[in-house]
């Protein structure tokens, strides 16, 4: 369905976009299947309508919201942003979306507040990947990440509800999805269902799988390897085929370091992944 | 046996060779019907490279059964399928790698050799690799003429790849070791069905040492 929007602004990122058929046919969405081609073959069914937003814990004023007052409540704009996976590859891609921070400032964290926890939608019925280990890839679901609340709030953190001009297709994580840009992808969470404010920092998912590979931050850092493979350059998904590709340098903070920098002050980014 | 069995057989084993190439041949028709249709994903570069591990795993699990079945249907005739079997093997290791280095790495050679270096997964699929390249260059009759006795002791180097490409396997997923586990678990089975490598007869094999020991101690 194609949505309306207002402006576009890239954030002094000037690369080509990956074609649209591209970034709908090539996804990590585990909760279907482990291999790329799953999501879109087994995602279609996914019931995105109705479908609702629970924003809870640390707020002064706690609810639901449904897509369509989201819609209302927050006018779109087209974000165009570099995708980076911790796999080592990326893709240029026009979102849809609103900034998280609108949303929380309309609930008002309390003073307590430190933490924003996200929790994926649960149902093995519609997840293939939720009703079997050897499907979903040994994960244990609901998928769940997180945020520092100044990473929550700061202007690039967007809630997307589209791309490409259009709602999201389920594989892309329909009906409602993070977007973090200067993070590997995995932290970008799918098909939102619960936004939790809190105190503690809260589990992610990948963290708790293998917390010696996937550290809370995962901010893109060309100079940290992954123990299993180097982070120093990336596989750009652009137009043509498969011998077109490029492979690129990957920037610290996905290239978005002069926005981000400054919220990691101080910190040893080698210890803090 | 009578002449006309005897001439018979060389027809049988040249249907079944044939069979064999098609097996091992006809994945990589569909692999690039696949790719070429689009239907291998936007990006089908771990496609095609998990595929073609895949085709390694599977040719070498065959080239192990060849032994083993020979000795159980009696059928000496079956082991001149070997060769083919794991010349396929080295094949789809060639391509593997080759998939590797030039869709994922895009030629970057520098890259290449760091990673081999640095990670262990690289590492355990490189060395797997350097042993089937010299099983295959290794292969001919010729060679096998050449090298006697020595022969047959570097081509029991497969059973490290048996281990070793199960291993790099575990280790390249990024999370769901199921079907890793049993690859491994399916390849010790294979290498234990061999006399020289069963675990009751190594263990018996043992015992018997170790009695024989006492007993030149004993007097």
């Amino acid at each position: 369905k194609a949505l309306t929007y207002e402006g576009s602004r890239r954030f002094g990122i000037r690369d080509t976009l990956t074609p649209e058929d591209k970034v709908i046919s090539h996804n990590n969405f585990y909760e279907f299947g482990t291999a790329k081609t799953d999501p879109q073959r087994y995602a279609q069914e996914l019931q995105t309508d109705p479908w609702s937003v629970e924003v809870s814990g640390e707020v002064e004023r706690p609810g639901t919201w449904t897509v369509e007052r989201l819609l209302q409540r927050f006018p779109l704009e087209e974000r165009i942003y570099r995708l980076r996976c911790v796999e080592a590859w990326s893709m240029v891609i026009p979102w849809l979306g609103f900034e998280l921070r609108q949303l929380l400032e309309q609930v008002r964290p309390t003073g307590r507040a430190r933490y924003v926890a996200f929790q994926t939608l649960y149902d093995p019925k519609q997840m293939r990947g939720q009703s079997s280990r050897a499907i979903g890839g040994g994960i244990d679901y609901p998928y769940v990440e997180g945020l520092r609340l100044d990473e929550a709030m700061h202007p690039l953190t967007i809630l997307s509800l589209g791309l490409y001009g259009k709602t999201l297709p389920p594989q892309n994580g329909a009906p409602i999805r993070l977007v973090v840009p200067w993070k590997y992808g995995f932290k970008s969470i799918k098909s939102i269902v619960r936004i939790h404010l809190t105190e503690q920092r809260p589990p992610t998912t990948w963290n708790q799988l293998a917390s010696h590979e996937y550290g809370f931050y995962a901010n893109v850092n060309p100079a940290v390897d992954h123990p299993r493979w180097s982070q120093a350059s990336e596989r750009r998904i652009g137009e043509g085929g498969l011998l077109s590709a490029r492979r690129i340098a990957t920037e610290p903070f996905n290239g978005y370091g002069e926005w981000v920098e400054g919220l990691y002050q101080g910190m040893d980014l080698r210890r803090d992944y | 046996m009578t002449t006309e069995a005897r001439k018979r057989r060389p027809w049988g084993l040249w249907g079944l060779k044939s069979a064999l190439h098609l097996a091992c041949g006809v994945p990589l028709l569909y692999l690039w019907a696949k790719v070429a249709a689009g239907a291998a994903g936007g990006d089908p570069v771990q496609y095609i490279i998990h595929f073609l591990g895949m085709g390694i795993l599977h040719t070498l699990a065959a080239t192990l059964l060849v032994s083993p079945l020979a000795r159980w249907l009696r059928a000496g005739i079956l082991i001149r399928t070997r060769r083919l079997l794991g010349l396929w093997c080295f094949t789809y290791a060639v391509l593997h790698l080759t998939a590797f280095a030039t869709l994922d790495l895009l030629g970057d050679l520098s890259l290449l050799g760091s990673e081999i270096l640095k990670r262990p997964y690289i590492t355990v699929g490189m060395a797997a690799f350097v042993i089937l390249l010299l099983l295959a260059l290794t292969s001919t009759r010729g060679m096998q003429r050449r090298l006697g006795r020595r022969w047959q002791r570097l081509h029991r180097w497969v059973y490290l790849v048996a281990v070793l490409g199960p291993v790099h396997f575990w280790w390249s997923v990024k999370s769901g070791n199921l079907e890793p586990a049993l690859y491994l678990a399916a390849f010790l089975a294979l290498l234990s069905l061999r006399p020289s490598l069963n675990p009751a007869a190594l263990w018996a094999q043992f015992h018997q040492q170790r009695a024989q020991f006492r007993q030149g101690k004993r007097r």
